[in-house]
């Protein structure tokens, strides 16, 4: 995918026409395909091991299990009888066939960020892949949330209808950014903090937020809990073969660098790089003083890491480069919320594997063999460490994450 | 009745070193490949991550990464007047098991066999002239030369990221390296490991007493390392726990380690575990196979048709798997006809096991390829003349950690057990370490591999039979080598020395090795070899045995990996460049 940043750029002035256009052009099928790479609409819609695109995936919420559709071709149990209207409908408004109101673990909130040219340009890829009969049963929610009418009022609260509006103070590149960002992306789906009614808090957008029982980092440029400490290059490194010196990327974030950043083109991860780096630092956090190394926890948890971990991740907490993450200094090791510090201790995660970086190493389960305690001790050491600073972690909260791990697949 | 499968272009029996190199070289080429494996798929982090991968019991005394006998097996007797009988707990040599094959469980020692163990009988004759050699010594020239292999032992080399000290870069001396080793096109890929104090104090004695000790070069990295096909190692942390052990830690060259992240990429890649191939098909010319059959857990029958075959077993199972396909003429010890199963060898090792005063060794520290060895008596390196032996091995400090179950030195005299023996341990395991020479092992007309006429397996197959014995030949040399070492021992100033030289009957009860080579060897000539010089069977044009330790003519006085490996890759070019481009004898 070389598209020249010039052209992407005028596809904002180009709405007016979209209609107009063969809807069985190469070019627009093409732009529309990359899109659903943008939109890493696979990592919902196609099921593990599943036909593409023909739903099956649960997505585990707060409020319960949703199913992603069948967005195939397919007229009765496919998106085939959807008109180009009710598409864009779809999209920007969370609205379905009928009206039928969605619910926003289909980000609509981010793509009515789209321009309807971009939209359209998806909506002819979709029909042109296999079509596939699978009838899905999206809405799996307990009552009340399987109510739909109840997305209106929770659209009145957290949904903000329209298109990006570049800003013209900042490069075409920054603007390009910005775009994938917010819009197709939907990157504050998970890295955006929620509200109790899981809408996204706008004002600490891409701070961190935790779901399905991790936490997705704050990617703001914050020093200490964001990416403030990676260069633009570390970032272009991560986004396009799922690892850089600092960490590789594993759980959800694995899925969306398998289905859709490692497939974007150099010119968009840099573009998206230009603009996370450019995009405040967050809630600018004053460092905390470390937990002090004679605290009780502090030395178990020295004796458990000399033990269970410096073997791959040092002494020196340095790790590996692409194969064992580094802890000293790593902001995820120093996040607010240990969710899956804890989470990978207890259950292990595979690193993806990249055509760049095709290694997937994999940190091991220690469920079986560390308590509560001991994992807690174990994160408060990594977290004050080596110039680390964060809160303890309590074994309490290490065990209500055990009991949900045991919950969940 | 068997179901048959789509057909592939490529069926590789065995997902160990060879396999997966040759999967990965084919599957480059677009072709569609299928690795049929008998055990099970295996994982670094899920199957033996550093939470319990240094557990002995389960690894090093209950065998837990090896060969089942109720699975697979194969009997043993010394000689033809003998009885075999199965072997019903291995012990002597372990069979590996599951992806990743030895692959996994080896201590990572990369040797390459000297340039003159290339060309031994015709060297020897030349050197020594033709009546040194026993009448009954059936050793051969390897229809490769050292030259032409040079290549390929370097890829295999940079594939593992081997740790070492060159001692010959294109025909120049390096210092610090071994000096009687052939030349190499380039440096190791990775440094040196750091040596321990034992190793030191070995390699001191050694200098004194006029030898040449070197690094021993090992496939446990020094440093992280990104081999050719991508993929990442780590950097060893000389936990001691490589033999018999997975690593945990991603820095044991294996086929996980190496291999396959980057195999499993292409799409046109499969593979079946647990899953045991039980014959290659041929046609009804016998001239070309068709395919395989294989039988997975739950018993049903499968055909796999494919058009090229890959034995990629460990050696005994590519013998045993010919035999039961017809393909190629058995050998028959009485009149030295046929080629099937001939040429059996093993490997002669020995021990010198050393008590120092007031050391310090921390033995603990180690790896399975760690220490400082010398070469000056191996292969034809030393004049023979007057020893009445040929032959020869490396010999130094290797020892391979110093596991608390198994490693439990005491001084002579010591009782078996009880508070005394308990005293000794605590006094003696610091201070004591053990030196090994690891030697040729050459072929004999009675040493051979053949189909019991009684036992058979599980699904009604007769089980291979191993008939071997060490000759005298291999005997007076290991009295030599172990005197030798031990005279070197002496220079280290111990208190007490103990030199076990290789004693016969052979023994298949006690662990030596498990560098079993031969049966479908290599060579010149179809009345001497199963193959071809590119692994390729002379009879059944599309069946080759892509480099396994089977195809060693005789055993050198190294351990057999990294030549598998150099074989696996010269196989893999020969099916790439020539093979497929016209399907049928290469020679």
């Amino acid at each position: 995918m070389r598209r020249p940043l010039t052209t992407a750029v005028l596809f904002f002035g180009l709405i007016g026409t979209a209609f107009a256009q063969d809807t069985q052009s190469f070019d627009r099928i093409e732009r529309g395909r990359y899109l659903a790479v943008l939109g890493d609409c696979a990592g919902c819609h196609t099921a593990p091991g599943g036909a593409p695109f023909a739903g099956g995936l649960a997505l585990q919420t707060p409020f319960g299990t949703l199913v992603a559709p069948n967005i195939t071709p397919d007229p009765d149990t496919g998106i085939g009888n959807m008109t180009n209207g009710e598409f864009l409908t779809v999209m920007h408004e969370g609205r379905g066939h009928n009206g039928k109101r969605l619910y926003p673990a289909m980000p609509y909130p981010a793509y009515t960020k789209m321009t309807d040219d971009d939209v359209l340009a998806m909506r002819a890829y979709f029909a042109t892949v296999a079509p596939v009969s699978n009838r899905v049963v999206s809405n799996q929610l307990p009552f009340p949330f399987n109510v739909r009418l109840a997305m209106a009022f929770w659209n009145g609260l957290n949904f903000t209808l329209g298109r990006y509006q570049p800003n013209p103070q900042k490069s075409a590149e920054w603007n390009r950014g910005a775009y994938i960002v917010e819009g197709p992306a939907h990157c504050g789906t998970c890295h955006t903090p929620k509200t109790f009614l899981g809408g996204d808090k706008n004002s600490v957008a891409l701070t961190g937020a935790t779901l399905q029982g991790w936490f997705a980092p704050d990617i703001t440029n914050d020093p200490r809990k964001g990416i403030g400490g990676w260069s633009k290059d570390d970032l272009v490194q991560y986004l396009k073969t799922g690892t850089n010196k600092w960490t590789l990327a594993s759980g959800p974030m694995a899925e969306a660098v398998t289905h859709s950043t490692s497939r974007m083109s150099d010119e968009d991860i840099l573009a998206i790089a230009t603009y996370l780096k450019d995009s405040g630092e967050g809630g600018a956090s004053a460092k905390p003083e470390p937990v002090a190394a004679s605290n009780n926890a502090m030395r178990a948890g020295a004796a458990i890491y000399k033990d269970s971990c410096a073997a791959c991740h040092r002494d020196s907490g340095e790790g590996e480069i692409h194969l064992f993450p580094r802890l000293a200094g790593s902001a995820l090791a120093q996040s607010d919320d240990p969710t899956t510090l804890a989470r990978v201790v207890l259950h292990g995660t595979r690193a993806v594997a990249t055509a760049g970086a095709p290694t997937a190493p994999a940190m091991p389960a220690f469920d079986w063999r560390l308590d509560d305690t001991q994992v807690a001790a174990v994160l408060t050491y990594i977290r004050n460490s080596w110039g680390n600073a964060a809160g303890s972690v309590s074994a309490s909260s290490v065990a209500s994450q055990r009991a949900t791990l045991a919950k969940t697949p | 009745m068997a179901r048959k499968l789509p057909a592939k272009d490529v069926v590789i029996i065995g997902l160990g070193w060879t396999g997966s190199i040759l999967a990965y070289e084919l599957a480059k080429t677009g072709l569609n490949v299928v690795a049929i494996e008998r055990g099970p798929w295996r994982d670094t982090a899920t199957d033996f991550p550093p939470a319990y991968a240094q557990d002995e019991l389960r690894y090093a005394v209950r065998l837990d990464l090896f060969l089942r006998p109720e699975q697979q097996t194969l009997t043993f007797r010394n000689n033809a007047s003998q009885t075999a009988m199965p072997i019903r707990s291995f012990s002597g040599f372990l069979p590996g098991n599951g992806v990743g094959g030895a692959g996994i469980h080896w201590n990572g020692q990369t040797w390459r066999f000297l340039p003159t163990d290339f060309q031994l009988r015709s060297h020897l004759e030349e050197r020594y002239g033709k009546d040194a050699l026993p009448a009954d010594m059936t050793i051969q020239d390897w229809p490769v030369s050292y030259d032409e292999l040079e290549p390929y032992y370097d890829r295999f080399e940079k594939l593992c990221g081997t740790s070492g000290k060159a001692g010959n870069i294109r025909g120049q001396k390096q210092a610090g390296g071994n000096p009687f080793e052939g030349w190499r096109s380039s440096e190791y890929p990775t440094p040196p490991l750091k040596q321990g104090l034992g190793a030191t104090l070995f390699a001191e004695a050694a200098r004194k007493t006029g030898h040449s000790p070197f690094p021993q070069p090992a496939s446990n990295l020094s440093q992280a390392y990104v081999n050719p096909l991508g993929v990442k190692l780590g950097q060893c942390t000389y936990c001691g726990f490589c033999e018999r052990f997975g690593c945990g830690n991603y820095a044991k060259a294996s086929p996980q380690t190496c291999v396959l992240p980057a195999l499993l990429r292409f799409p046109n890649f499969s593979a079946q575990t647990e899953s045991e191939v039980t014959k290659i098909n041929l046609d009804s010319t016998g001239k070309r196979a068709t395919g395989v059959t294989y039988v997975d857990t739950s018993g049903e029958e499968w055909e796999q048709p494919a058009d090229i075959v890959l034995m990629c077993a460990f050696s005994f199972f590519n013998v045993q798997l010919m035999l039961l396909s017809g393909i190629g003429k058995p050998y028959d010890p009485q009149t030295g006809q046929g080629v099937v199963g001939r040429n059996y060898a093993y490997q002669t090792t020995s021990s010198v096991s050393v008590i120092l005063k007031d050391k310090i060794l921390n033995p603990f520290i180690a790896t399975g390829a760690h220490g400082m060895i010398i070469d000056d008596y191996n292969g034809d390196n030393f004049d023979h003349t007057g020893l009445g032996f040929v032959g020869g091995g490396y010999m130094g400090f290797g020892q391979t950690g110093a596991r608390p179950i198994q490693t439990r030195p005491v001084p002579k005299g010591t009782p078996k057990w009880g508070a005394e023996w308990k005293k000794a341990t605590a006094e003696t395991y610091q201070r004591a370490c053990s030196l090994a020479t690891h030697a040729s092992s050459y072929s004999y007309k009675d040493c051979y591999l053949d189909l019991d006429p009684t036992y058979k397996d599980r699904f009604g197959r007769p089980l291979l039979r191993m008939t071997f014995d060490f000759h005298d030949n291999e005997l007076m040399m290991s009295a030599y080598l172990t005197d030798r070492l031990a005279d070197i021992a002496k220079a280290m100033d111990p208190v007490e020395i103990t030199a076990s030289p290789r004693k016969g009957p052979y023994d298949s009860t006690i662990y030596q090795t498990t560098h079993n080579t031969g049966g479908t060897v290599m060579g010149a000539d179809p009345a001497t070899s199963v193959l071809n010089r590119y692994c390729q069977s002379w009879d059944v044009h599309n069946v080759f045995v892509p480099g396994g330790a089977s195809v060693f003519p005789q055993n050198h006085g190294y351990n057999p990996t990294d030549t598998v490996g150099a074989l696996a890759y010269w196989a893999a070019d020969a099916i790439r460049t020539r093979y497929l481009k016209n399907p049928g004898p290469l020679v």
